[in-house]
């Protein structure tokens, strides 16, 4: 492993056992584990590249003794990393061996289903789909939907502003949420929102969605739930080129058609799936589109058929529309088994996760087969293709000496890439310690100064989890600084009334 | 009067604030002024007039993406929107009315900083839920962006959320990126007639929990009409429940929606003009309108607020404030918004909407009332002590010497 996280604290170290004792007086019975073959689930996470032990492992049950482990770690100056499911793909839970490990996984319980308000309030180490399990008796569900979502939980979705297949449509965790109580490495409990839309004053929960747990530790969410479309039908499009499959994308948006989910696979993607789950797929196109919509059965009939259209005037090759349930579900299938497909054909596989703008697809991805190429290593391709997600899975084995550095240096260039042509580094995995140090490379000082200031307002003495998404500390007191010249700076040169 | 600075460009902006840092002055910032009487009464020393950052900067329609300098007049983009088949689904709301100005005036820094939002709100989200990425200058003079021109990012902290709402009091914005969406191919709206709040509420409740796509569910109580192209309605309570999308879409929807309202009322139709204009109304809060005819009535004094809450407990709210004093109000968002216009007073009825707030949950925000006593009373939601002393330590972490917008929203920040 060669990422640098902060230096451990000796001090901290040498004091382990009458921390452990503390938290033991905190978090009784079984919440707090300190053995080492104990504490080996939780030295990684979906980033399975790093490992490391943590100091110690916390699983708290109550918000009060969120708060108090918490306000303990503070007032000792202890790191403290939070941790969901694990299910992390940038490395957000990777722990420290100098910190508490804190597990949110015994805050499982849905506390409230308000369907005349259409929400639910729940506590974060409730899986995602269990949400939707809980409420689709009557015919609702919890939008976002993750790959993961049958493990990943809700506190996690919160802290990474987690995605799926339908965010073009129904957004991302962020526009799906109300409210929730979060606990400040203070020890402070503070509830944001609560059943009504909008914040008071400033958007708290805005900000703490997507924080990557490095602002607060969330111990209740109020999501919103929708009503579930009436039907779905899909369309498995063929093309000769991604050129054709980009150009009928960009025609289904311009027609003013918002689908539910349009994803698209190249090549190396469309095979490795097929050959693991039969769906059916074209063999001998470049590029496969699934687009599906969802409403009321006229509408959807109504898009299908102009989708079909939009399909032809680019040059489709195969198109299939959906004519069951059933197929609608296989046309998925390979989908979503994209990625079990490909670590079917490769010894290990590296899943990356930018975002372009769509339009400069088939040159990102002429660009990454020279990459590829270059490097000697064979990538697939499956896209977000609504909103420019891309998800290059690079195939290595980690076996060979000096293949899993090869990996990294082949998906950097990637996403500095993506960043090249105006995308961003990641879309909806986070940047965790994975991406940490390409943040420069979208990003100036200035920019991350800022954001490293906005997290001082929350945590003072940078205990919660340090090194992730910033390459660089600061102490809060050195950012804060202010080099004001008063008195000496000439009035600029601006035109005033 | 205070000094006003127009920046012509980023780097005057990034000058300006610079040199009000070091002259320790402190600086309001304005786009057109639309919103300029919203919020606790501004002291400052200089105007910091945004309006010359003009112009639309990239615009990729199939992209779903604009973007524009932080002074482009909103009218501008929803124009050239509107001519691509698109617009901005969080349906900004124009306060000219209630605040008795200019009707059609506004940047898109100032609707992005209000964080305005529409009936559409329900579905679509607000201003924060479209916002892809800035530029701006804090209070510290340095210039920082976040976000990105692309809809799906998560790379570093979503600062537009913060900065959407802020009124101004963390950083000065400079250009800014949002999201833009489809413009439904049409519009229908189903009115049900003569229901009481509470059952107009039940109504919109089952509507919202249908799988009718609505768009937009209000009821206009007995008393509060609008003017809609075929003439006023609501001379009777009407409750109005919105269907967009591509034709075959709403005609199926709308027979649909009609099915599952047949039981609470008097059923009508707006078709497409009609229904425009009505949602027009509803979004700019037409009812409660400022008469800029009659001066003496003085009704751009007359207190109006702005109350989010859980749909489910909106009748409740409207009825706690109504049996203690003179009230007018409609209900929005399925009943999660409700506009109160009160009658004059010392406190502009803080207490009494504060306390009933304070027993539904939700916030209230004072939007118009004589500068007087907006200067005297919480003008957004008073905070409990962590999340007052957390909203201070987020605006000194931009603006450390509270040069931009101080006090706008509470004193102090």
């Amino acid at each position: 492993m060669s990422l640098a996280m902060p230096a451990p604290d000796q001090a901290v170290l040498a004091r382990r056992e009458s921390i452990v004792a503390a938290l033991r007086a905190i978090v009784p019975g079984e919440g707090v584990i300190a053995a080492e073959r104990e504490m080996r689930p939780y030295e990684s996470d979906g980033l399975t590249a790093y490992r490391q032990l943590p100091m110690v492992v916390v699983l708290p049950e109550t918000t009060p003794q969120v708060s108090r482990v918490l306000a303990f770690c503070h007032a000792e100056g202890i790191k403290v990393v939070p941790r969901g499911a694990g299910t992390s793909l940038s490395g957000g839970a990777l722990p420290l061996t100098d910190g508490v490990l804190l597990g949110m996984a015994k805050f499982n319980r849905i506390r409230e289903i308000d369907f005349a308000n259409r929400l639910a309030v729940v506590e974060p180490g409730v899986t995602n789909l269990a949400v939707t399990e809980a409420v689709e008796h009557a015919g609702f569900y919890y939008a976002p939907d993750p790959s993961s979502q049958i493990a990943c939980t809700i506190g996690g979705n919160v802290a990474e502003n987690s995605g799926g297949v339908h965010c073009l449509k129904y957004g991302m965790t962020t526009n799906n949420l109300l409210g929730c109580e979060l606990v400040l490495m203070t020890g402070e409990i503070v509830r944001v929102g609560g059943k009504h839309l909008d914040a008071g004053g400033y958007d708290l929960l805005g900000i703490i969605t997507g924080s990557e747990g490095l602002l607060g530790v969330v111990t209740e969410i109020t999501v919103r739930i929708l009503k579930k479309a009436d039907c779905a039908r899909a369309v498995l499009v063929g093309f000769a080129s991604s050129e054709d499959a980009g150009e009928c994308v960009a025609k289904i948006i311009g027609a003013g058609i918002i689908p539910g989910g349009m994803e698209m696979m190249d090549r190396p993607a469309i095979h490795a799936v097929e050959q693991f789950v039969h769906a059916g797929y074209p063999l001998d196109v470049e590029a496969l589109l699934i687009v599906e919509v969802d409403g009321p059965r006229a509408e959807v009939d109504h898009l299908i058929a102009r989708i079909e259209a939009i399909a032809a005037s680019c040059r489709a090759l195969t198109c299939r529309v959906s004519t069951s349930e059933q197929e609608r579900l296989l046309f998925w299938a390979g989908r979503k088994a994209a990625f079990p497909a490909v670590g079917r054909i490769s010894p290990d596989y590296y899943c990356m996760d930018g975002t372009i703008p769509r339009a400069r697809l088939p040159q990102v991805l002429k660009r990454m087969r020279e990459l590829s190429e270059t490097y000697g290593l064979a990538v697939a391709n499956v896209f977000h293709a609504g909103d420019g997600n891309l998800h290059p899975l690079i195939l290595y084995d980690a076996n060979k000496p000096g293949e899993l550095e090869r990996t990294e240096k082949f998906g950097a260039d990637i996403l500095k890439l993506c960043v090249e042509v105006g995308g961003v580094l990641t879309g909806e995995h986070g940047v965790g310690v994975e991406k940490r140090d390409l943040m420069p490379a979208m990003f100036s000082e200035a920019d991350l100064n800022q954001q490293q200031r906005l997290k001082c307002a929350f945590d003072d003495k940078g205990l919660l989890n340090p090194g992730k998404v910033f390459p660089t500390l600061h102490r809060c007191a050195e950012l804060g600084r202010m080099h004001v010249h008063a008195g000496r700076v000439a009035f600029p040169d601006i035109p005033r009334f | 009067m205070a000094d006003t600075i127009q920046p012509r460009d980023a780097k005057d902006v990034e000058a300006a604030v610079q040199w009000a840092l070091a002259e320790g002055k402190t600086a309001e910032i304005v786009g057109h002024g639309s919103k300029r009487a919203i919020g606790r009464p501004a002291q400052t020393d200089l105007t910091l007039d945004l309006s010359a950052l003009t112009g639309v900067t990239l615009y990729e329609p199939e992209e779903l993406v604009l973007s524009a300098k932080a002074g482009t007049p909103l009218a501008e983009i929803e124009a050239l929107l509107a001519a691509n088949g698109q617009q901005l689904s969080f349906e900004p709301m124009d306060y000219a009315g209630i605040l008795g100005g200019v009707a059609g005036r506004g940047t898109i820094g100032g609707a992005l900083a209000a964080n305005v939002s529409g009936p559409r709100r329900i579905k679509a989200g607000a201003a924060r839920d479209h916002f892809l990425g800035f530029y701006a200058v804090s209070g510290r003079g340095e210039t920082f962006k976040s976000g990105g021109r692309v809809v799906k990012n998560v790379t570093g902290y979503d600062l537009c959320k913060l900065i959407a709402g802020s009124w101004g009091t963390l950083a000065a914005m400079t250009e800014v990126t949002i999201k833009v969406l489809p413009r439904p191919e049409t519009e229908q709206t189903l009115l049900v007639r003569g229901l009481e709040p509470a059952r107009a509420i039940e109504a919109m409740t089952s509507a919202m929990g249908s799988s009718c796509d609505v768009s937009g569910a209000t009821h206009l109580p007995a008393g509060v009409a609008v003017r809609v192209e075929a003439g006023v309605i609501a001379a009777d309570a009407v409750t109005a429940l919105r269907l967009e999308g591509f034709l075959p879409s709403v005609a199926e929807r709308k027979r649909m929606l009609e099915a599952l309202m047949k039981p609470f009322g008097e059923l009508a139709t707006l078709e497409a003009p009609g229904s425009r204009a009505l949602w027009t109304a509803v979004r700019d809060v037409a009812p409660f309108a400022a008469d800029r005819s009659n001066r003496s009535a003085r009704q751009d004094e007359q207190p109006l607020w702005r109350i989010s809450t859980a749909p489910s407990r909106g009748a409740e709210l409207g009825a706690m404030i109504a049996s203690a004093a003179q009230a007018q109000m409609f209900y929005d968002w399925a009943g999660g918004l409700i506009w109160v216009a009160l009658g004059a007073c010392d406190d502009a009825g803080a207490a009494l909407v504060r306390r009933a707030v304070a027993a539904t949950g939700g916030h209230a925000t004072l939007i118009r009332a004589p500068a007087s006593v907006r200067a005297a009373i919480d003008v957004f939601a008073p905070q409990d002590a962590a999340v007052a002393a957390l909203t201070k330590r987020v605006k000194e972490s931009f603006d450390p010497r509270g040069v931009l917008n101080p006090g706008r929203m509470w004193a102090g920040v």
